[in-house]
């Protein structure tokens, strides 16, 4: 008799509250999710399909849905971080399938350079680009804005006459920084 | 804003928070007059001296120019224009090593100084109280003149601002220890100093004008004090000495009491600040015509033999100033190690200075002092090994900061790239003084750990501002993608409708254009029937097949064919021309039945081609080519030149053969080429 | 009146339920390394250990003594803390959804903390009455959310000093709050209960 007196009140009080949660998940509910804008904002938005998919937004909503974090290549470590902090989850070293950028003197960003004396104007390349930084049409030579120009190496591939190459943007007084190791600083690790 | 006045006018200013003493080394070059140089033999002259856009280039290689001509002008405001020291030749107009702590080559002037140092024409302008403010403004724009302190600000659009200016300060503090340019400018120049704010003060119209200066200089103060003697309007203001006294928001601070909120400029308080040197330019430019093209520089240091302050031609390459002060080289006969490297020539002083790498560096107008210490005199100079060790969390860089900062917080956040936290602790307010890296018993170089901060920040917004670029770019062209593909949809079904709609009317003689279509492919059925019914009529197989397979490429095929069928009915119109025309007629009145129909009875095609048979049967009855004949007004009835039927004959047969391994042999030799290229391009990518 | 002052203040500083009576820890280590989501976390405990404090002596007093169900005591509390939690997590999520995805699973795992079955049990064992309850409840909070706080301000710091490779990361952390037990333990004999 007792048990079944436990195993009804256990039952009502189970009841009670299941229906408090029930109007609660009602009166609470959520919809939509604005992280995906947020990963969108972290990412360096050079639509080049390193990480797999084609753009930045499409991988900000795989992130968000479950993806690994360290795909993005030319967002390195810093976008990374970001990432991380953003979603609490642990940082990741860059995944190692990418391609390494060899490891030249130089670390500055590329942009690409078009030979013109070799372009024939097939207008590849500018169907490649994914932020229309070339400029041409068909039969005209075509010549690379290097101000929208994102180093995405998307165009280099299709040019039927290999005529693009990319190159390191010059170091200026206006880009050039203070570098701690050109100086005689100890770095404590 | 009288109390203000009070208190100044009782001599009792306000303080800045922190600051220190160091030792003020002002004495190897204060007792010396400033020094003419000689001319010497080749001037560097950098096309950008400020901060802003270089201007374009006036003259080119081999032109000659007088003393005081503009090299460059440009409509931006930006744009200060640089002038030819003394008169000479341009030799060259490339990259050369500047005064810039990176070491980098900007476009630089190489004028061969011929030695006769003529002037291009001037007019003095005997009174300058009858200007009004835009050509005064016109006038200092066009002599190149920029910020003489060390920012190197357009100071034509320093002194453009709209009326309300409260106060106009003239910096004569010199705070930096070492430096004594400005001091005996003012000693020596007092006259045209004061010439120069009192067309500041035409132009600005301020309420007061202070001029600050550190007690250090009594010879200065004095020269100032009677210089301004007769002007009530112009206070000069001595103030206790310390460092960064000579800091523009420090200044104001001690001066006025009023602090210049982070993130705000001076002009916002109503406040402008010059720096003497560049009132001297002023007058000199206003009044003389002179464009900016000397000033005065202290070479300083144990190093040299014979230290002091000199007018200097802009352009003048260090070298030639070192070698005039008498500097000499501790280890110039070591060849140089890690350890024991170059013997330091610092720009600057030596709180903000910066080290020159190589001595070709020519002097432009925000260089005040060239330091080259001696090893006792400055042995961190010589030791280019780290003495840094961990921070010991002591505050002293904190009681010190002029700007009020937390060094010590600056410095653990800048190591661990903690951009978001320097920000909040106003990494921006810093001015870079020096201050706290001088107090540091840990030796740390703060101001370094600073600049490496705020470059890495500054270059993340300019990403930032990339990546939201290319991100709308990104999106546009997308959206326009998107368009063109349902523009090309909309286009497709606009242009198939209308297809339709020609389909569908009416033609003259009573059919329609779709009826004709229909009426063809409803003859292509009933011939393949009637083809099947009759099998003395064989195909080559393997050429049909071949047909069908290479469907694509039949139409070469077909030309082949039709120019075969051509022959063919030539042969065969010889010898039954008659007959053909009978079959033409013929076929036309099955055509013309055909088409009068929507669609098309089997049945009728399958009598008309009956028809057609029992008459070509007739002529067999004659001659032996009536399937020749038939089959050529089928040959005629298809002019879609899908299917190719070839004549039974043998002879026929064997040509027919040997026509369409001809063409297959063709089509196979243009497939190869095309498969090559793709490979060739393949593998060149 | 100074009882309930009294006891506020021995919950929160003498008796504290993370470094003297070491419950809760779990939260205490994984939510500690930035102070954004210790504050939201602190939020989040403080709202449920009173709410289940609360419910939990109602449920005991008028529901399980009448009916001689005590045997019953662990099953229901936990079912209350359980649907306390969810309750939180269902106002999280909707008020602050950049808090709810920063908490993550240490927002559900509030149930497993022990602090907050501990709270609603020691209420029974040391049978407070009804307002003895909440201010015992938000007493275990108060504190709670303290030490939180300040260990998390401390781990940030520590993130970015010098700190020798093998103690980085949880070692250092650990040995922090080991000295922050023993700085708390400075407070027995403060306040005799």
């Amino acid at each position: 008799m007792n048990i079944l007196i436990a195993i009804l009140v256990l039952g009502a009080i189970a009841a009670l509250f299941g229906a408090l949660l029930g109007y609660a998940s009602i009166r609470f509910h959520v919809d939509g999710d604005p992280i995906v804008e947020q990963l969108d904002a972290l990412l360096p938005q050079t639509q080049c399909g390193q990480c797999g998919y084609p753009g930045c937004k499409p991988y900000a909503e795989a992130v968000a849905n479950g993806e690994a974090i360290n795909k993005c290549a030319p967002g390195g470590e810093d976008t990374i971080k970001k990432i991380a902090d953003l979603l609490g989850v642990d940082v990741q070293p860059v995944d190692e399938n990418h391609e390494q950028d060899d490891s030249s003197q130089s670390n500055r960003p590329k942009v690409a350079f078009i030979i013109e004396e070799d372009c024939i104007g097939c207008t590849k390349c500018i169907q490649a680009c994914p932020v229309d930084a070339i400029l041409g049409a068909a039969k005209q030579m075509h010549t690379i804005i290097i101000d929208e120009c994102t180093g995405c190496d998307l165009c280099v591939a299709p040019c039927p006459v290999d005529c693009i190459e990319m190159r390191p943007t010059p170091e200026t007084i206006q880009n050039w920084q203070w570098d701690l190791n050109k100086i005689a600083v100890k770095q404590i690790d | 804003m009288d109390s203000i006045i009070e208190r100044i006018n009782q001599g009792k200013f306000w303080h800045f928070h922190g600051g220190i003493h160091p030792p003020e080394q002002k004495a190897i070059t204060s007792a010396k007059p400033i020094k003419q140089l000689a001319l010497p033999k080749q001037l560097i002259l950098p096309l950008q001296q400020h901060i802003g856009r270089q201007g374009d280039l006036l003259v080119k290689v081999g032109d000659k120019v007088l003393k005081g001509q503009a090299l460059t002008q440009s409509a931006n405001p930006m744009a200060v224009p640089v002038h030819a020291p003394t008169s000479g030749t341009i030799t060259a107009i490339k990259k050369s090593v500047i005064a810039h702590p990176s070491g980098l080559s900007e476009l630089c002037l190489f004028i061969d100084v011929d030695g006769e140092d003529t002037w291009k024409k001037r007019e003095i302008c005997q009174d300058f109280s009858k200007l009004n403010n835009q050509e005064i403004i016109k006038k200092i724009a066009e002599a190149g003149i920029a910020g003489m302190g060390g920012a190197g600000f357009p100071t034509h659009i320093k002194v453009n601002t709209k009326p309300g200016i409260d106060f106009l300060i003239i910096n004569a503090a010199e705070c930096e220890p070492y430096i004594t340019a400005d001091d005996l400018l003012m000693r020596e120049q007092s006259e045209a100093i004061v010439d120069g704010i009192k067309i500041l003060d035409q132009l600005l119209t301020p309420t007061f004008i202070l001029i600050g200066i550190e007690d250090n200089k009594p010879q200065a103060i004095k020269a100032l004090q009677q210089a301004t003697k007769h002007n009530a309007k112009i206070k000069v203001c001595v103030l206790p000495t310390k460092y960064p006294t000579g800091g523009e928001k420090q200044l104001i601070k001690i001066l006025t009491g009023k602090e210049v909120n982070s993130g705000t400029l001076p002009i916002n308080s109503g406040i402008v600040v010059q720096n003497v040197a560049t009132c001297f330019a002023i007058s000199d430019a206003v009044i003389n015509d002179i464009p900016l093209i000397r000033r005065v520089v202290t070479l300083t240091g144990n190093a040299l033999s014979k230290p002091q302050n000199f007018w200097v031609l802009l352009g003048t390459q260090v070298s030639y100033l070192l070698y005039q002060a008498g500097f000499v080289s501790e280890v110039s006969e070591k060849k140089s190690t890690p350890n024991s490297a170059q013997p330091p020539v610092i720009m600057g002083g030596p709180l903000m200075g910066f080290s020159i790498l190589n001595e070709q560096v020519p002097i432009i107008k925000t260089s005040n002092c060239i330091l080259a210490p001696s090893k006792v005199e400055m042995p961190s100079a010589f030791d280019h090994n780290s003495n840094e060790v961990e921070c010991i969390r002591c505050g002293q860089c904190a009681d010190v900061c002029p700007s009020q900062l937390l060094p010590q917080e600056l410095q653990w956040s800048a190591k661990a790239k903690d951009h978001q936290q320097l920000a909040q602790l106003n990494l921006f307010d810093c001015i870079d003084c020096g201050a706290c890296a001088y107090v540091c018993p840990s030796q740390i170089p703060l101001v370094q750990y600073y600049r490496v901060a705020k470059a890495e920040i500054r270059q993340q917004q300019q990403l930032d501002i990339k990546a939201e670029k290319a991100k709308a770019r990104f999106e546009a062209r997308k959206f326009r993608l998107e368009q063109e593909k349902i523009a090309r949809q909309v286009k497709h079904e606009k242009a198939a409708a209308a297809r339709k709609a020609t389909m569908n009317k009416k033609s003259a003689d009573g059919g329609t254009a779709s009826s004709a279509v229909a009426a063809a492919l409803a003859r292509v059925k009933a011939k393949k029937a009637a083809k099947n019914k009759n099998t003395e009529f064989p195909v080559i197989g393997s050429e049909k097949q071949n047909d069908n397979d290479q469907a694509e490429i039949s139409p070469v095929k077909a030309a082949i064919a039709r120019a075969k069928a051509k022959r063919l009915a030539r042969e065969t119109n010889a010898e039954s021309s008659v007959t053909t025309k009978k079959e033409v007629i013929q076929k036309q009145s099955v055509t013309n039945d055909s088409t009068q129909n929507n669609i098309i009875d089997d049945k009728k095609a399958r009598i008309a081609i009956a028809i057609a048979k029992a008459k070509a049967k007739k002529v067999q009855a004659n001659k032996s080519s009536t399937e020749k004949s038939e089959f050529s007004t089928e040959i005629k009835q298809e002019k879609t030149g899908e299917k190719v039927q070839n004549t039974t004959t043998a002879a026929e047969e064997k040509k027919a053969r040997i026509a369409a391994a001809v063409a297959k042999a063709k089509l196979k030799r243009i497939d190869k080429a095309q498969q090559a290229s793709t490979t060739n391009s393949k593998e060149s990518t | 009146m100074t009882d309930y002052a009294l006891l506020l203040i021995g919950t929160v500083l003498v008796n504290n339920f993370v470094l003297v009576q070491f419950l809760g820890l779990c939260p205490f280590m994984g939510v500690s390394s930035r102070t954004e989501t210790a504050i939201g976390m602190s939020f989040a405990t403080t709202f449920v250990m009173t709410l289940a404090s609360l419910l939990s002596y109602l449920v005991t007093t008028y529901i399980l003594v009448p009916l001689d169900l005590e045997y019953l005591t662990t099953m229901s509390f936990i079912l209350v803390i359980a649907v306390v939690v969810q309750f939180t997590e269902m106002v999280v999520h909707k008020t602050s959804n950049s808090l709810y995805r920063l908490l993550g699973i240490f927002l559900p795992l509030i149930t497993t903390n022990c602090a907050v079955l501990g709270v609603a049990l020691l209420n029974l064992r040391l049978q407070h009455n009804f307002f003895e309850s909440i201010i015992y409840g938000f007493g275990a909070a108060v504190g709670f959310s303290l030490v939180l706080i300040m260990f998390s301000a401390m781990r940030e710091k520590l993130a970015n000093a010098d700190v020798p490779t093998p103690f980085k990361g949880a070692a250092i952390a650990m040995i922090t709050a080991g000295l922050m037990s023993l700085a708390f333990m400075g407070f027995a004999g403060l306040v005799k209960i």
